[in-house]
């Protein structure tokens, strides 16, 4: 087992998990929040493009737009992220891929949000002058995201365990390594344990601190 | 009547099939107090929303000191800012301090500096009465002081005309004066006010004039003591008859 550990890089795979992660959970909180203002939005275009995003998202295999990012976008379409090396390519794919599945779940979650602020309180704002933007910015959105810390924490959590379908294009990330060592190793049950038990420490720290952060922003009515 | 700040031209609204405003005309002059008043479903609330397009209407015209309403957009937005609005149920920014509920508006719309925002928001706490609670939450306040409140951030905003959409009836019997108090000292103040209320006291202390409203028109309209005391079409000695038993 310590033979495993000095021989392959453990923590630098769980290192790009972290990476993946980071990254996309930022993307997809930025492009869900997008979405959401759209779905909420007067406008009944814009209405209906957020509507369809989250269908289409939602309701697609995270493997299939893994796969197709690189077949498709790169092989075929000659969408090539990082032309000097085709890992780095694979890297970025899998961002993009890993936040606009996930926006789909934020932008949800964020509409739950919303519904928790009472209709009045728009209204108000909208009796007082504010645009739609500011309403949003200034009044719906800092409680949408309050009143939704409970189901962005799973998203997120669902998003880390998520960067391990980057393995089917090639990022070099845990669930990778951990196909890597159970071929070339005897023990697979211990490498097994080990990646298991390192996924769990990435995300129940991450579920205790939304747990905790629900509790202590949400809004008194 | 002084010079009109807020005109009704015939105006008329439809939700699906029931016609919720028939041929409204009203004009309200520069410092008037009108009491709207009326049974429960006539229109009472949609006029005054009409006025600020929070809802839109079919036909007629509707003039804000000359300016007819925009269509939705920066433009209403910027009309909107003039027309202040106090709801039955408060709506304040349940996130917000009571101090920034009151200089969103100031700050975000007039582009008020933050500390000339926070200097008359004070000041217009302190007014009402609740400068005390300037750092608390909405939900640390009673219904009366939050109802205050969101006079205070109404008035935040200099309007040329504030309607009031039944502001007393989520209250408790015993906050409903200490609303009522501060709306008669804006009246006194020369505020243009509409207020859709039942309470007959604020309309005898304040109101130049009381519009009654049955299914959608505008039935009957008088000064307060000659309509309480001698409404002339049955429909408003019906429904005063009805208030008055208890
Ligand atoms: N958004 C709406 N959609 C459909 N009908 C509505 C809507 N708002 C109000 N109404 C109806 O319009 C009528 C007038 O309502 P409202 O203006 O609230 O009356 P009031 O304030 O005098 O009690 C009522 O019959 C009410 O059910
Ligand atoms: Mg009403």
């Amino acid at each position: 087992m310590g033979d495993i550990l000095s021989k392959y890089d453990i923590l630098g795979a769980f290192g790009l998990t972290v990476y993946l992660a980071v990254f996309s959970a930022i993307g997809s909180l930025v492009l869900g929040t997008l979405v959401a203002v759209m779905r909420v939005s007067p406008v009944s275009v814009l209405r209906l493009l957020g509507t369809w995003y989250v269908n289409i998202f939602r309701n697609t295999p995270l493997t299939l737009l893994m796969v197709f990012s690189v077949l498709g976008m790169t092989y075929i379409l000659g969408l090539n992220l990082d032309p000097s090396d085709i890992k780095g390519n694979a890297t970025r794919w899998a961002i993009v891929m890993l936040s606009i599945y996930h926006a789909a779940f934020v932008c949800e979650a964020l509409r739950s949000g919303v519904n928790t602020v009472p209709a009045g309180q728009a209204e108000a704002a909208r009796a007082m002058g504010l645009t739609f933007g500011q309403s949003m910015r200034h009044v719906l959105l800092p409680q949408a995201f309050r009143g939704a810390i409970a189901p962005l924490g799973s998203t997120l959590i669902a998003l880390v365990k998520n960067t391990t379908v980057a393995a089917v294009i090639g990022v070099a990330e845990a669930a990778n390594l951990m196909a890597v060592i159970i071929e070339n190793e005897t023990g697979a049950l211990a490498v097994f344990v080990i990646f298991a038990v390192g996924f769990v420490i990435l995300t129940l720290p991450l579920g205790l601190l939304f747990t905790s952060m629900s509790r202590r922003l949400a809004v008194k009515r | 009547m002084t010079e009109p700040l807020v005109v009704l031209k015939d105006v008329n609204k439809h939700f699906g099939d029931l016609h919720v405003l028939r041929d409204i005309n009203l004009t309200i002059g520069k410092g008037e107090v009108v009491v709207v008043i009326g049974p429960s479903g006539s229109g009472k609330s949609t006029l005054c929303r009409t006025i600020n397009r929070l809802e839109t209407f079919e036909s007629g015209s509707i003039t804000i000191d000359g300016n007819a309403l925009p269509e939705e957009g920066k433009d209403l937005a910027r009309l909107r800012a003039d027309v202040g609005m106090v709801f039955q149920s408060f709506n304040l920014f349940a996130h917000k301090t009571i101090l920034d509920n009151v200089t969103l508006g100031p700050v975000k719309v007039r582009k008020a500096s933050k500390s000339a925002a926070e200097k008359r928001g004070m000041e217009l706490l302190e007014r009402v009465g609740v400068a005390q609670q300037a750092n608390k939450f909405p939900a640390q306040l009673s219904g009366g002081q939050q109802q205050r409140v969101a006079i205070a951030r109404s008035l935040a905003m200099e309007p040329k005309v504030m309607l009031f959409d039944e502001p007393t009836s989520a209250l408790d019997p015993e906050m409903i004066n200490e609303v009522l108090d501060v709306m008669v000292g804006l009246a006194r103040e020369g505020m243009t006010m509409v207020v859709v209320t039942h309470e007959m006291g604020f309309a005898r202390k304040a109101a130049n004039r009381v519009v009654f409203m049955a299914d959608g028109q505008i039935v009957e309209e008088n000064e307060p003591e000659g309509f309480f005391t001698a409404p002339r079409s049955e429909r408003a000695k019906d429904f005063l008859g009805k208030i008055l038993t208890h």
